[in-house]
């Protein structure tokens, strides 16, 4: 019923979005709603017949959104990437494209980052958390209408964002691209998400709330916190995707990079902390190594990071005080964010044979340490002397991917391949060797493009900033451009490589989920506690 | 401490205050004061408005993703001054909104660009950035070119710019359109109303090189003409250095 209203609702947005916004692209996104809701109808109606599933589904894991969140997270995957190398080659190969402008390199670059960071990402975090979250409450999700309202309107948030980049809507805000609308669904599927967190807690059976959790609360609530404030915008109309930002210059620019850098603490680190924080130390089958060192870094990280986004800004019109104290956070950063790095990989000790044996564990491993060669490559360019060669240049971009390609993707990736088989209830993934394959692929092509851009960056400060003998400028832009070519072509192929092992994932893990069930799995390790059980203890 | 800890992680609400709480003091630190002190940003007077087109060829830069390959941000640096000119103010980007000071420079900064070529030469370099710089690795945008500009709700746009705070005027709203499409086109009847109101230095000229019609291409480059124009302070300032 719930479902019926809301399709309908949704159906009448874009409605209002396809009649009223004629002439401008908004009314392509209507149409796209409308689709959306009318599927929504579609699915409620063929639902009415059916018999009402049985009572007993109340005594397990709800686990179908989980589920169905690791496909889509797979799928948005290997199309970001796909689209991330694509624009790679062009960067080499301008014009190795169409003519139009759908897919000029503008538009489709913040689909490569909103691709991988909001549709792979995301959709990992939100998978992962609502597993994570049950077991260690040892409770289901309070209902069965909002998991799913989550991961539905989040990924008609990505697709809006996706397709609106093509038709050129975009805020220009980095990695905040989307649209007022668009901005305004994920607020409201935000909070939804937040609330079904509350109520899990709140149902739970041991009394102490998990470390991974208090990393996915943080990243659901401060994700909020910035992405509301960064995207506060009048719309030129209620039927123009068009927007003007509240904030201008200086004061945009500081907000902006507020958001952005802990865009990466809190969406690229905090929620993937919390994806290590459970999916390690079961894999390893070892406790986490020191849970006060746990609790050091979460403060930490919570605290200093958001003062640390300045840095993005050394040099320019910035008042000096706030670009020192973002300097000076940054650089302390370095405390809390190896604490976590090195209570992971001290997880790992008494397991390292494990880790020489199951690639996905070595994936596991491996993101650990490239999040700590990643946060002490960000302190060290946060310096300011430091920055004024490094900013502006591919120095940036290699720092971004070592961190995007190295911890993240390789934590995600190594995590989905853990819980997979426990998902489907199955015994083991379908190869192992596809797994080994991946895990080289990832690490070559992360070696490949890391490198790459540390070369292209730190040439390219160099010449910019070279003085010839008679005290003029040494090399013109289009001299340092030239340099870069070489580059941009490795660049491209390590990019590729990465591309191959996900599509290889993804192969992996649907032939996985394909495998006949061999026997009967046990369930019982894996059922949450029965409330009769609790209310005797108690 | 650890022991308080052990209290704290039993309870889900006092984590969410506790995280909220923590998280809010560097945003508000840093934040709040940029919007109350009056140094952060240089007073000046006589700043210039984008003119309607100009507005709309920002929006079309926006549009293409322009900012993600050149940074309009020229830093405290000698090789960077000596390269683009004087070093940016946060007055220049006053009325931006929202900023484009980019973060990465694949093509080069672009805050001094206003006067630097021609528009032919824009048109060019737009229409096939190789034609002209042999070595580039620009996108074309040639469609630009032969897209006709939508002005009919330019209206609109300098309405929602006024409502964030960009000191357009109730006339200069209304004359939004016409401006445009006055502003590329040297022979109209109404050019004198473009120059009463957004002053004499404004450039009036067929961008694109077609007077008769008002494309994407003539927006745009209006819009890279005025870059680094709007206010004569970074000049000022580099005198006084």
């Amino acid at each position: 019923m719930l479902w019926g209203i809301l399709s309908l609702l949704l159906a009448a947005v874009g409605l209002a979005f396809a009649a009223g916004g004629r002439g401008d692209p908004i009314a392509v996104h209507g149409w796209i709603i409308i689709l959306a809701g009318l599927a929504g109808l579609v699915v409620v109606a063929r639902g009415w017949s059916l018999p009402e599933p049985p009572e007993s589904r109340f005594e397990e894991y709800y686990d179908s959104p989980t589920k169905a969140g690791i496909i889509l997270a797979l799928v948005w995957g290997v199309v970001g990437m796909f689209v991330g190398a694509w624009v790679a080659f062009l960067l080499a190969f301008p014009d190795f494209n169409f003519s139009g402008p759908w897919t000029s390199f503008g538009r489709i670059r913040p689909i490569h980052t909103a691709g991988v960071i909001f549709g792979f990402g995301g959709n990992a975090l939100i998978a992962t958390s609502f597993h994570v979250l049950q077991r260690t409450s040892r409770a289901r999700m309070p209902d069965q209408f909002s998991p799913w309202f989550v991961l539905i309107g989040y990924n008609l948030f990505c697709v809006l964002a996706a397709t609106g980049f093509m038709l050129g809507i975009t805020q220009s805000k980095e990695y905040a691209e989307p649209e007022w609308y668009a901005d305004i669904l994920l607020v409201i599927v935000w909070v939804v998400y937040f609330a079904i967190y509350i109520r899990t807690l709140a149902r739970r059976k041991e009394p102490h709330i998990y470390v991974a959790n208090w990393y996915y609360m943080a990243f659901i609530l401060v994700v909020a916190m910035l992405h509301i404030v960064n995207s506060l915008a009048i719309p030129i109309s209620l039927t123009s995707a068009k927007s003007y930002s509240l904030f201008s210059g200086v004061q945009d620019a500081m907000t902006q990079w507020w958001y952005g850098h802990n865009a990466v603490a809190f969406f690229l680190t905090a929620g993937f902390l919390g994806m290590m924080y459970y999916y390690l130390p079961k894999r390893a089958n070892r406790p986490i190594f020191s849970y006060r060192l746990s609790i050091i870094s979460f403060w930490g990280i919570t605290f200093m990071y958001m003062w640390a986004g300045s840095h993005h800004l050394h040099y320019t019109a910035l008042p000096h005080w706030v670009q020192t104290l973002g300097m000076v956070f940054s650089v302390v950063l370095l405390i809390p964010s190896w604490a976590s790095a090195g209570n992971a990989l001290l997880t790992l000790n008494g397991a390292w044979q494990k880790v020489r044996d199951d690639a996905v564990l070595r994936f596991m491993a491996l993101s650990a340490i490239f999040y700590g060669i990643t946060t002490f490559e960000g302190s060290f360019m946060a310096i300011r002397p430091v920055n004024s060669l490094s900013h502006y240049t591919d120095w940036t971009i290699g720092h971004v991917h070592a961190g995007a390609l190295g911890w993240v993707a390789m934590i995600t990736f190594g995590s989905l391949y853990a819980l997979v088989p426990w998902m489907w209830k199955k015994q083991r993934l379908y190869s192992k060797a596809l797994v080994e394959a991946h895990f080289w692929l990832a690490l070559a092509g992360t070696l490949i493009y890391v490198f790459a851009m540390w070369n292209s960056g730190v040439i390219q400060g160099l010449m910019w900033r070279t003085y010839g003998e008679t005290g003029g400028l040494a090399y013109s832009f289009v001299d340092s451009l030239v340099a870069m070519h070489p580059y941009y072509i490795a660049r491209a192929i390590g990019g590729t490589l990465f591309l191959l092992g996900a599509i290889l994932a993804l192969y992996n893990i649907v032939m996985t989920i394909r495998m006949p069930q061999e026997q009967q799995v046990d369930l019982s390790p894996d059922l949450p506690l029965a409330e009769t059980v609790v209310a005797a203890g108690e | 401490m650890f022991g308080l800890h052990y209290k704290l992680e039993r309870t889900a609400i006092g984590l969410v205050i506790a995280i909220i709480a923590v998280a809010s003091i560097g945003g508000f630190v840093e934040i709040a004061p940029l919007f109350t002190i009056d140094e952060t940003v240089e007073s000046d007077p006589d700043m210039r408005l984008y003119t309607p087109l100009e507005l709309a060829g920002r929006d079309i830069y926006m549009r293409e993703g322009c900012y993600a390959c050149h940074s309009q941000m020229i830093r405290t640096l000698r090789d960077e001054v000596d390269r683009y000119g004087p070093y940016s103010l946060a007055v220049e980007s006053q009325y931006d909104h929202p900023h484009l000071w980019g973060s990465k420079r694949t093509g080069p900064d672009l805050a001094r660009l206003g006067g630097k070529y021609s528009d032919a030469w824009h048109v060019a370099h737009l229409i096939n950035p190789r034609d002209v710089v042999a070595e580039s690795n620009m996108p074309r945008y040639g469609w630009l070119a032969e897209t006709i500009l939508r002005s009919d709700d330019l209206g609109l746009h300098l309405r929602a710019m006024q409502r964030v705070g960009v000191p357009y005027t109730e006339e200069m709203i209304a004359n939004a359109t016409q401006d445009a499409h006055a502003q590329a086109n040297p022979a109209a009847s109404t050019t004198q109303g473009v120059t009463e109101r957004y002053g004499e230095e404004t450039n009036i000229r067929a961008f694109d090189g077609d007077p008769q019609r008002l494309t994407e291409m003539d927006a745009l480059v209006a819009y890279l003409q005025i870059l680094g124009q709007l206010t004569d302070a970074p000049f000022q300032t580099a005198m006084e250095d």
